[in-house]
């Protein structure tokens, strides 16, 4: 019987190396998967470059991860969160690597990875300094820049259902890059608000199929507060 | 440039700005707005007219802020701010969002910026090129994507630089992208000519404007 649930953060986190690319899911702290956040601080893995829209706010979550020095590299869009004081005191000190990229450009780059598409070409950043040094090409009339994959070793998820195949339900904005970090990533580790029987969750219903799921931890926290 | 040579003139406030961009959206447009004052365009959509307000963070179809005891935790827009869905709205995640706004479905956004120059040029992410670590967020996907980019911006800086300018001293965020201007002091369409002055404040003549203006004015041909 296939059977992605397991019982415990420790079996969720089991196998994460040092040095792995980890993508993490939430916009704000909406659909931020906080838990494993904790359980990733709890294994120990260290040298990680992390993937997320924003690094970290307060001292909680990825900002406790970066203060604890186990971020090697942050990748995201919008550095400045609320409350950036652990990300804007290591960077200052150079004790962080940034690689800013384009919202949308970093949820594609995540898609293309889910995909097999290992670089596309976009129009965002085109004329600015995030095509310094990238391909340009022209294509129908238009100039574009060639963006690769971004691929998880590990990806963190929140989900709102989930059943034993690992199929997932996502509640309202709390989507966000969950469902990109999961097919992008190797390993994509998940906790959910909901765990569902098998064919309880609508076919027609279910945004992530398994497939892209390989565990699930039951994590019924209620409502995510502050951002 | 003499304070005194604009003897009695009237900005728009924030508010008149966001409602004066308002008044040109038609029904029907899907529609994103910066954070900032662009956020104060949809409350002044006249009543009765549909036009639908996208979030970079998955969320098609916004109504306006919730009543205080009616939040939704889990509902937020791209400025983080609690927001309602109205009937028709729908989620996706953020790949499918920014598809939206990529693949060239949003009829228009609307952005603040801190410079904007007479070819369309917007600088709106970083105030230096050695900023240490900037925020571009979805601005430069919005600025290429969308069929078209109007700006939503004070007419001058606190100390009174032109923000409307020839040339971006600040990095792009895109070249080209702006089509139309709205600030406390006027309504500009950028064309092939540069800057056209569609209206301005009350009060306020072309030559005052100028004088407020680093880049050359034009009159509607």
């Amino acid at each position: 019987m296939i059977n992605k649930i397991v019982q415990s953060m420790a079996d969720l986190m089991s196998g994460i190396k040092d040095g792995s690319v980890v993508l993490l899911g939430g916009f704000g702290s909406v659909g931020q998967p906080n838990a494993l956040i904790d359980g990733l601080i709890e294994q120990g893995a260290k040298d990680l470059v992390v993937a997320a829209n924003n690094a970290g706010a307060g001292h909680v979550g990825l900002a406790r991860l970066m203060e604890l020095n186990r971020v090697r590299k942050i990748i995201c869009s919008f550095p400045r969160s609320s409350d950036p004081v652990v990300f804007e005191t290591l960077y200052r000190a150079g004790k962080i690597e940034l690689e800013i990229v384009p919202q949308g450009t970093l949820a594609e780059r995540m898609r293309a990875a889910g995909a097999g598409v290992p670089a596309f070409f976009t129009a965002t950043g085109v004329g600015t300094k995030m095509a310094v040094g990238k391909e340009h090409r022209e294509i129908g009339g238009r100039t574009y820049i060639l963006e690769e994959w971004l691929k998880g070793d590990v990806g963190l998820v929140e989900a709102w259902e989930a059943d034993r195949w690992g199929n997932l339900t996502f509640k309202q904005s709390g989507r966000n890059f969950n469902p990109l970090c999961a097919m992008a990533s190797d390993l994509s580790l998940v906790q959910a608000q909901h765990i569902r029987e098998l064919g309880e969750i609508d076919p027609d219903h279910v945004v992530t199929p398994g497939i892209f799921v390989d565990r699930v931890l039951h994590v019924p926290y209620g409502d995510p507060s502050g951002f | 440039m003499s304070e005194t040579a604009v003897a009695s003139f009237k900005p728009f406030t924030r508010p008149q700005m966001a409602q004066r961009a308002a008044a040109d959206i038609p029904e029907g447009w899907y529609v994103n707005l910066g954070i900032g004052i662009p956020t104060m365009i949809s409350d002044y959509v006249p009543a009765g007219r549909e036009v639908i307000f996208h979030s970079e963070n998955g969320v098609l179809g916004m109504g306006p802020a919730p009543e205080k005891d009616k939040i939704e935790p889990w509902l937020i827009n791209a400025g983080k701010q609690y927001v309602t869905m109205l009937p028709g709205g729908s989620f996706c995640h953020h790949a499918d969002s920014f598809s939206m706004i990529r693949g060239g479905h949003l009829d228009l956004c609307v952005l603040g910026a801190f410079q904007v120059a007479d070819n369309g040029d917007i600088a709106n992410w970083a105030t230096s090129e050695n900023d240490t670590a900037p925020a571009v967020g979805g601005a430069m996907d919005l600025a290429a994507g969308a069929k078209r980019l109007w700006v939503l911006m004070e007419h001058t800086t606190k100390d009174g630089s032109s923000k409307l300018v020839t040339k971006c001293s600040y990095p792009l965020t895109a070249p080209g992208a702006v089509k139309r201007i709205y600030t406390n002091l006027a309504t500009i369409d950028v064309t092939d000519r540069g800057f056209v002055v569609l209206g301005m404040a009350p009060g306020l003549s072309l030559e005052d404007l100028q004088a407020r203006t680093d880049a050359k004015l034009h009159l509607p041909a």
